[in-house]
């Protein structure tokens, strides 16, 4: 027998992938991890990044409770077919003739586990979608075929929605100036860019995005999910190489497929997956013809919003200028939530915006607006602008969409002479590692970096997942939880996504209702030693006295010259 | 026994091989030699040559990609046309463009819902109830009661179903179109449909088939091609699911489809039919409801239609309808649906005021439509320009009537006559296209959106701002 000490540090040492950056699913070693990185195995250091092992017996329980549900699904579709069970959804009628819309194992999944389990997501909300929110309560008489709201509303502590810096706000200086704005400037443009659709407050807010990037210019988008899918195609394509993350964002991928370019997956964060794909390509060339690729474009994100990890960029960077490879960089979940100034992963790392070729993200989270935005240098934004298929067939964004995002990004950069951008920025952070820490410590499995706004919590079977959401639910906490086909099929999970409008008090209770919710479904399976990070290190930042000033300086007004006159 | 002759036959064969001559016995040892050879020798590979690590560096040294985007100057034609049209203030009826206050015939309001006062106030309510964005996708607590109403009501107007919302008009129809037709369908499209739909054909990995534009023989043809296909290999055409996809009012022409002779042949070949209506839809049909409206069909008769928030609702997103069956698939496989921010809630209250305002008074289509007949017979009539669209479009495209052989010569041309209509008060704009990318590339026009709120005046104005215009630019270049 090994004593009990022996057994802790051998099962840290085997279960933690610790870093993300050892050997296990992440397929890493120590060896390629290059020395810019400050990274220790018990969080201390200042990149930590956690993926602990399946339990053995957990994943041996997860796929028999797929397995039993696969079965009973079959039975019920056996008796649905000879007409014992009655039919409750909407199907397609027979049309002579015609070739039916869907295949029915195409949907056997959302017929017969999706909808057993439906009231987990698209809860509808009546409320800003603040710290906490009200959901209007649903109640299905058929077991989740069909739901009817009933009158009740709920209000829940809010760790569903990516609002981090906590901007989604009903009053305030932003929702002013958005107001104001409305009068101003109208609801939309109706015209695309080209088309008589480019209103000063466009051209303001992608000077104002360049100057928060850190980059020559900038182009912005009026959907996140359509930045990716409409630029990418433009920058490269047939004959080109894309090199993408395993767990790149369905935009990123449908941009990849639209483009008509190679698409290649590597590992997720796998450096040495990458190298070795890199070089291959640069050697090899294109398959049959062996010509050299015209371009390889590096596709990564900067936070994976199912792991909670952060993209090793220092590491990117060195393999793109060693391959000559461009890099893609898509911040959706990054921007605004990390970094010392809120200005993602490239300021976290202390990196140059320069060496990222385009910088992407959206609006949508950390600024609490909606769209997305291209920065990079003034060649590749000129050509987006006259190549976009966004610059050019759709309109640009709503004018007040564009005033949330400049006044809450003045914000964030101090342009309103106060200091609660920085106090936002601190607190998200503050709150983020307090929340993973205790989680930690009470044994949940965590994934993802310490510094991620992301929290996921690993449950893995998928009736505990359900039962996990529909418990928080009821003790007055709104989460996500995410399955199968989101997820790989053994790893079910709840995500938390943090704020800089959670309280600690909201931090604790939420806590305790995880802590007893997590007993109740036996969720404590860790076996690791819980990291030693901590929240200490992160100062809190106490709001200045100075009132707002009644105008933000990027508040939009006519200028002087304009003649209101006709 | 049994075991004794088989000893026999043995003991014979052993005899055989003492009795054979030396020389066979020989050729069969080698022969015995060369099988075991061929079994443990290498198979021949040819042509696999490993390089060494150096010649590999060598191979990175030597390697230079391509740039990541080709230079375009700062005074490149479409970009200064974009740099010096900025807007400020509101794009309503009139607009200022360049600090002169212009009659506004180039963005697509159609029914002059920007800059209407009371949607303005509804959307300021909605804003101090939820703020501005959603923060999440429609799964993750980014569905508001408000997105709920507007896809009831949009059910409602147009009477289908169900409908579905998404964020962007772009999006609806590119992912509405994939979430059906996969790979070993087949797509029978018009080819003059706009960019959306075909990036949605793309992505569908689908079997695509352009026929020409609006033209009905064409169509047939292909369909009977593929008819003869399908009685070849019926297995596979069991599991072939057909669509046609066509737009109710086409953006690129300005003109309607033959929508009746369209649903005589999805009937009659099997097809599921998908219109996209952001033209059409509040434009055409006494109510505004669309393309169906206009030819008095069954709105069932169609599987899906999609259409924008963006042109006469003044919105922003797009949407779905049609059954429930269809529609319902989409929140599940919908791309654009599923992995998308919802709408800004302010935004669907805009597009729910919207809505109201076209219940209440359905004759503003009316008057829209009157407009753009009047428009239409204006601008007939100009010596410079041929009109190619239907008098009932809100889009009316000018052509040259003597277009030269050079296309950036007629846009630049056809950018000069706007410009000098900017001067003279009325905003125009070309319409602008990828021009490599396009399935089909129409030729350059100026496209004049049409308003419902212009009165006769002012449109008597624009007609006569841009004949002026044409012949200031015109005559002056073939001096």
């Amino acid at each position: 027998m090994v004593s009990k000490g022996e057994v802790v540090n051998r099962s840290a040492h085997d279960n933690g992938k610790v870093n993300g950056f050892q050997n296990g699913k992440k397929g890493l070693t120590t060896a390629c991890r290059n020395g810019n990185l400050h990274t220790t195995e018990d969080g201390s250091g200042a990149y930590f990044e956690s993926f602990e092992e399946t339990p053995l017996h957990i994943a041996i329980w997860t796929y028999l409770s797929y397995g039993l549900l696969v079965v009973f699904g079959h039975i019920r579709d056996f008796l649905r077919d000879i007409g014992i069970e009655k039919i409750k959804s909407c199907t397609e009628p027979k049309m002579p003739g015609f070739v039916p819309l869907y295949q029915s194992w195409e949907s056997f999944y959302t017929r017969n586990l999706y909808r057993r389990v439906r009231d987990c997501w698209n809860r509808p909300i009546c409320s800003v979608v603040g710290a906490e929110t009200e959901v209007l309560e649903r109640k299905s008489n058929d077991y989740g075929w069909n739901f009817e709201l009933t009158d009740r509303r709920l209000k829940v502590m809010n760790f569903g929605s990516y609002n981090y810096l906590g901007f989604a706000e009903k009053e305030g200086p932003c929702v002013d100036a958005v107001e104001e704005n409305i009068k101003l400037c109208g609801l939309s443009s109706c015209g695309s860019r080209q088309e008589l659709g480019y209103q000063e407050i466009h051209k303001e807010l992608d000077d104002l995005v360049a100057e928060f990037l850190g980059v020559e210019a900038a182009i912005t988008v009026p959907m996140g999910f359509a930045t990716n899918s409409m630029n990418m195609p433009c920058l490269v394509g047939k004959g080109s190489l894309i090199l993408s993350d395993e767990l790149n964002h369905a935009s990123l991928v449908l941009g990849s497929r639209l483009s008509g370019a190679m698409i290649k997956t590597f590992k997720h964060n796998d450096m040495q997956d990458l190298e070795a794909k890199l070089r291959d390509a640069v050697v090899v060339g294109q398959p049959r013809t062996h010509r050299p690729w015209k371009k390889i474009l590096i596709v990564v994100e900067g936070v994976y919003s199912m792991e909670g990890s952060i993209i090793n960029l220092p590491d990117v960077i060195r393999l793109k200028k060693k391959y000559k490879a461009y890099l893609y960089l898509d911040e959706a979940h990054s921007m605004g939530a990390i970094g010392p100034n809120g200005r993602g992963v490239v300021e976290y790392f202390g990196l140059i915006p320069k060496d990222v070729d385009i910088m992407m993200g959206t609006f949508t989270k950390s600024f609490c607006s909606s769209g997305g935005y291209i920065g990079g240098n003034k060649r590749l934004i000129n050509y987006l602008r006259v190549q976009s298929h966004a610059a050019m067939y759709s309109p640009s964004m709503p004018p007040p969409v564009v005033q949330q995002i400049i006044s809450t990004m003045s914000i964030i950069m101090g342009l309103d002479g106060t200091n609660e951008g920085k106090k936002r920025i601190q607190q998200l952070k503050w709150n983020l590692r307090y929340l993973r820490r205790r989680l930690h410590e009470m044994g949940f499995i965590i994934y993802g970096n310490k510094d991620s706004p992301i929290v996921p919590l690993l449950v893995y079977i998928p009736s505990k997942t359900v039962a996990l959401s529909r418990e928080c639910l009821a003790r007055g906490m709104g989460i996500v939880v995410v399955g199968f086909p989101a997820t790989p099929i053994s790893e079910s999970r709840a995500r938390f996504c943090l704020s800089a409008a959670h309280t600690k008090e909201m931090l604790d209770k939420a806590l305790n209702i995880l802590d007893e919710v997590g007993d109740l479904l036996r969720l404590k399976y860790s076996k690791m030693t819980p990291p030693k990070f901590s929240e200490d290190e992160i100062q809190l930042v106490k709001v200045r006295k100075t009132p707002y000033p009644s105008c933000l300086p990027h508040t939009y007004s006519v200028p002087s010259h304009v003649s209101l006159v006709f | 026994m049994a075991i004794i002759p088989a000893t026999w036959d043995m003991y014979e064969m052993f005899q055989a091989i003492f009795q054979a001559p030396t020389y066979h016995l020989i050729f069969e040892a080698l022969l015995i030699l060369w099988i075991i050879k061929l079994i443990f020798s290498k198979s021949y590979a040819p042509g696999k040559t490993v390089l060494t690590e150096k010649e590999k560096e060598a191979l990175i040294e030597d390697w230079h990609p391509e740039p990541l985007a080709p230079d375009v100057p700062d005074d490149h034609p479409v970009l200064q046309a974009m740099n010096n049209n900025i807007i400020s203030g509101k794009a309503e009826k009139y607009v200022t463009v360049r600090g002169k206050r212009c009659i506004n015939m180039a963005t697509l309001n159609f029914l002059g819902m920007v800059g209407d006062e009371s949607i303005e106030a509804v959307t300021i309510k909605c804003l101090r109830k939820y703020g501005v964005g959603s923060c999440g996708p429609r799964g993750f607590y980014g569905t508001m009661d408000v997105h709920l109403e507007l896809e009831d009501r949009l059910a409602k107007f147009m009477h289908c179903e169900e409908a579905i919302l998404y964020s962007y008009g772009f999006a609806t129809i590119a992912s509405a179109i994939p979430a059906y037709s996969k790979r070993g369908d087949v797509i029978f499209c018009d080819e003059g449909v706009c960019f959306a739909i075909q990036k949605g054909l793309v992505a569908s990995r689908s079997l695509i088939k352009y026929f020409k534009h609006n033209n009905m023989e064409d169509l047939e043809r292909l369909l009977l091609e593929q008819q003869a296909e399908d009685q070849r290999n019926p297995k596979k055409a069991k599991a072939t699911r057909r669509f046609l996809v066509v737009e109710g009012l086409y953006n690129k022409h300005g003109d309607i489809c033959p929508l009746p002779k369209l649903i005589e042949l999805k009937w009659k070949y099997k097809l599921r039919i998908f219109v996209e209506e952001s033209f059409s839809f509040g434009v055409l049909g006494a109510s505004g409801r669309g393309i169906t409206e206009h030819f008095g069909i069954n709105v069932d008769e169609i599987d899906l239609i999609a259409a924008s928030l963006e042109n006469s609702i003044g919105s922003c997103g797009g949407f779905c309808c049609g059954k429930k069956y269809v529609i319902d698939h989409q929140r599940l496989s919908g791309l654009g649906y599923c992995f998308s921010a919802s709408l800004p809630p302010m935004l669907a209250t805009a597009a729910i005021e919207a809505l109201n305002i076209m219940e209440r008074d359905p004759g503003i289509c009316q008057t829209l439509r009157n407009n753009c007949r009047m428009v239409h017979d204006g601008l007939s009539k100009l010596s410079y320009f041929h009109v190619g669209s239907d008098p009932l479009a809100p889009i009316q495209h000018l052509y040259l009537t003597e277009p030269s052989a050079d296309r950036d010569l007629d846009t630049c041309t056809l950018q000069k006559i706007a410009d000098e209509a900017i001067k003279n008060g009325v905003a125009l704009t070309l319409s602008r296209y990828l021009e490599a990318e396009e399935h089909h590339l129409p030729l350059p026009s100026i496209r004049v959106a049409v308003n419902a709120k212009l009165s006769n005046e002012e449109i008597t104005k624009v007609v006569a701002t841009i004949a002026e215009a044409s012949r200031t630019v015109l005559c002056t270049s073939s001096l």
